[in-house]
C-alpha cells in the first residue's frame, strides 16, 4: 500500500473488493422496479455492466436515471427485482464497492481543496497528514498542482470538477457513478472535462457508469450507451459507439459512425418522450 | 474604516443636534416638560464620568447573569438542536413544545423566578438563558436540517460513518446559521438580564435604571442606558469576530 505511484495508490487503495466474478460481469441489474410514492420511475429494467467497461445512460429529464445510480450505489433499495455488484445484491456491499459522484461538484467550502479530494481517506479513518499525503500525489496529474490548499471558491468550475473526480477516484471502489458530471459546465470546457476524463479512463479503466443528457457525450465516452425511455424507464436502444476514449476528441465526434448513432439515439428518446 | 466613516458622522450629527436642541430648553419646551428631565449629551457624559464607579459596579453584576445566562442557553440550545436533529423522535416530541414555550411572555415568568429563585443572581441568569435559548436552538437545528441530501449521499459513497457525516458535513454546514441565532440572542441578553432586575434586585443596571428613574435623576438613568447598550455591542462584537474566526469560507 505505497503511494509513490499515483496508480499504485489509487487501486491499492480499493476497498473490500474480491473483483467481478467469473463472467467479468460487475453490475447487475435484474427486473428492478422503482417508483416514487404512486409514480413509477423504473419498470421491471435489465441491465449488465461488465468490469472495466463504461456504460452511458442517456433518457429524457425526470426518467430515474439519477434514481438508477442511487439503485447502483447502495444510497437506495428497488421495490421489485434486484441490483448486485460484484455479486453483492445488499445495500451495504454495494456501498462498499461504488463512488458515487453527483450533478453538482459539492466541495465542502470549509475544506481546502485537497482536504476535498482525501475526505474517503479520512473517513475511512486514515491520518489527516497520510490522507493529504496520498491525495496530493494525483494532483499533477490531474491538472490542478498547486491549487492544493485553494478553497473550492476560488476554483473555476472546470478544476473544481476535476477535484470532485479525484474525491471519486481516490475513494478506490472499483465502480464509479457519474451523475451528469459536465452538465454545469460551459460547452468548451465541457469538451476539455470530456477528452480529461478519457485520458483519466484510459490511464486507469474502472467500471463506469455515466449518466447525461448529452448523447454526443455519452457516445465519446462510453463502451455501450443505452436509451431510456420516459418515466417509467426501460431500456429502449442499446448502441455501440465507435472508438470509446479516443485521444483525438474532435475526431472522434465527427466520425459517420458516431453521427449516425447520435441521430439514431435522439430519434428514440424523441418517440421515448412522446 | 472608511466603512465606519457614514455611521459615525451620522451619530455625530445626531449628538449635535440634541446637544442645541437640549441646552437651549428648545426640546423641554416642544416636549412640554421641566428642563432637568430632558439632559443634553453632555450632561448624560458628565453623569457617565461622575458616577462611573456606580455606573461599573452595576454593569458587572448584570454583565455577569448576561454572560452565565447566554453560556447556558448556548450549551443547552446547542444540544438541544443537535439532539433534535439526530433523533426524529426527540424533534417530533419536543419541537411543539419549545415553539409553545415562547409565548409564554418572559413578563409573565419573571415574578414567579423571583417567588422561586429570591432576589440573588440565579433568577436574572434564568430569564437571560430563556431568552436566549430559543434563537440559538431554532438557528443550529435550522442549520442542521438545512444540510443539502446530496452532501450526505456523497459522504456516504465516500464511506463516512453517520458521525463523521455530522462531524464533517453537518456540523459545519450548520455554524453560520448557529452563529446567526447567537448574535441574536446575545443582543438581547442584556435586555434579559435588565428585566429580570426590574421584577427584584438590589444591584445591577436594571435596579439603577428603576432608582434613578424614582429619583428623577435622569442625567444618570440616561447613563445607565449607553452602558447597557455599549455592553451589547460588545458582546455583538465579540461574537462576530468568533465568527469570523470559525467559519472562514464565507
Amino acid at each position: 500500500m505505497t503511494a509513490d505511484s499515483p496508480e499504485a495508490a489509487l487501486t491499492a487503495a480499493a476497498a473490500p473488493a474480491p473483483g467481478p466474478g467469473p463472467s467479468g460481469v460487475a453490475i447487475a441489474l435484474r427486473g428492478v422496479s422503482h417508483s416514487y410514492g404512486s409514480v413509477p420511475t423504473l419498470d421491471r429494467l435489465e441491465l449488465e455492466v461488465r468490469a472495466g467497461e463504461t456504460v452511458g445512460l442517456v433518457g429524457p429529464s425526470g426518467c430515474g436515471k439519477s434514481t438508477l445510480l442511487e439503485l447502483v450505489c447502495g444510497l437506495r433499495e428497488p421495490l421489485a427485482g434486484t441490483v448486485a455488484v460484484d455479486g453483492r445484491a445488499d445495500a451495504a456491499g454495494r456501498l462498499a464497492r461504488c463512488a458515487y459522484m453527483p450533478q453538482r461538484d459539492l466541495l465542502f467550502p470549509w475544506y481546502s481543496a485537497l482536504d476535498n479530494a482525501a475526505l474517503a481517506l479520512r473517513n475511512r479513518g486514515l491520518a489527516r497528514a497520510e490522507a493529504r499525503r496520498r491525495a496530493a500525489a494525483h494532483f499533477e496529474r490531474f491538472g490542478i498542482a498547486g491549487f492544493e490548499d485553494a478553497r473550492p471558491d476560488a476554483l473555476s468550475g472546470g478544476m473544481r470538477q476535476r477535484v470532485a473526480f479525484l474525491r471519486t477516484l481516490v475513494a478506490g471502489k472499483p465502480v464509479i457513478a457519474l451523475d451528469e458530471p459536465f452538465a454545469a459546465l460551459d460547452a468548451i470546457t465541457r469538451a476539455e472535462m470530456q477528452e480529461w476524463l478519457a485520458a483519466a479512463l484510459r490511464a486507469e479503466p474502472r467500471t463506469v457508469v455515466l449518466v447525461t443528457h448529452d448523447v454526443e457525450e455519452a457516445l465519446y465516452l462510453s463502451d455501450r450507451v443505452a436509451v431510456l425511455s420516459a418515466r417509467p424507464a426501460r431500456i429502449v436502444a442499446e448502441l455501440r459507439p465507435p472508438a470509446p476514449r479516443a485521444p483525438d476528441r474532435a475526431a472522434a465526434v465527427t466520425d459517420p459512425e458516431l453521427l449516425r448513432l447520435r441521430e439514431r439515439a435522439l430519434r428514440e428518446l424523441r418517440e421515448a418522450s412522446r | 474604516m472608511r466603512r465606519a466613516l457614514a455611521p459615525a458622522l451620522l451619530s455625530a450629527a445626531l449628538v449635535a443636534a440634541w446637544q442645541l436642541a437640549a441646552s437651549s430648553g428648545a426640546l423641554a419646551s416642544v416636549l412640554g416638560l421641566e428642563r432637568f428631565l430632558v439632559p443634553s449629551p453632555a450632561e448624560i457624559g458628565s453623569a457617565l464620568w461622575r458616577d462611573r464607579g456606580l455606573l461599573g459596579e452595576n454593569a458587572w453584576v448584570t454583565l455577569r447573569a448576561v454572560v452565565l445566562g447566554f453560556a447556558c442557553a448556548f450549551a443547552t440550545g446547542v444540544g438541544a438542536a443537535v439532539a433534535m436533529h439526530l433523533s426524529g423522535l426527540v424533534r417530533r416530541s419536543a419541537y411543539p413544545l419549545m415553539i409553545a414555550s415562547q409565548t409564554v411572555p418572559i413578563i409573565v415568568v419573571a415574578p414567579i423566578l423571583v417567588l422561586w429563585f429570591g432576589f440573588g443572581l440565579l433568577p436574572k441568569v434564568v430569564v437571560v438563558a430563556l431568552v436566549c435559548f430559543f434563537p440559538i436552538a431554532v438557528a443550529t437545528l435550522n442549520g442542521l436540517r438545512s444540510v443539502d441530501p446530496e452532501a450526505i449521499k456523497l459522504m456516504r459513497s465516500l464511506d463516512a460513518s453517520r458521525a463523521q457525516i455530522f462531524t464533517r458535513l453537518e456540523a459545519k454546514a450548520a455554524l453560520p446559521q448557529l452563529f446567526t441565532g447567537t448574535k441574536i440572542a446575545i443582543v438581547y441578553a442584556p435586555v434579559g438580564a435588565v428585566f429580570g432586575e426590574w421584577v427584584g434586585a438590589g444591584a445591577g443596571l436594571g435596579h439603577q435604571i428603576l432608582v434613578d428613574n424614582a429619583q428623577l435623576a435622569v442625567p444618570r438613568l440616561f447613563a445607565a442606558v449607553l452602558v447597557l447598550s455599549a455592553m451589547a455591542l460588545a458582546l455583538f462584537g465579540l461574537v462576530a469576530l468568533v465568527e469570523r474566526r470559525v467559519v472562514t469560507w464565507r
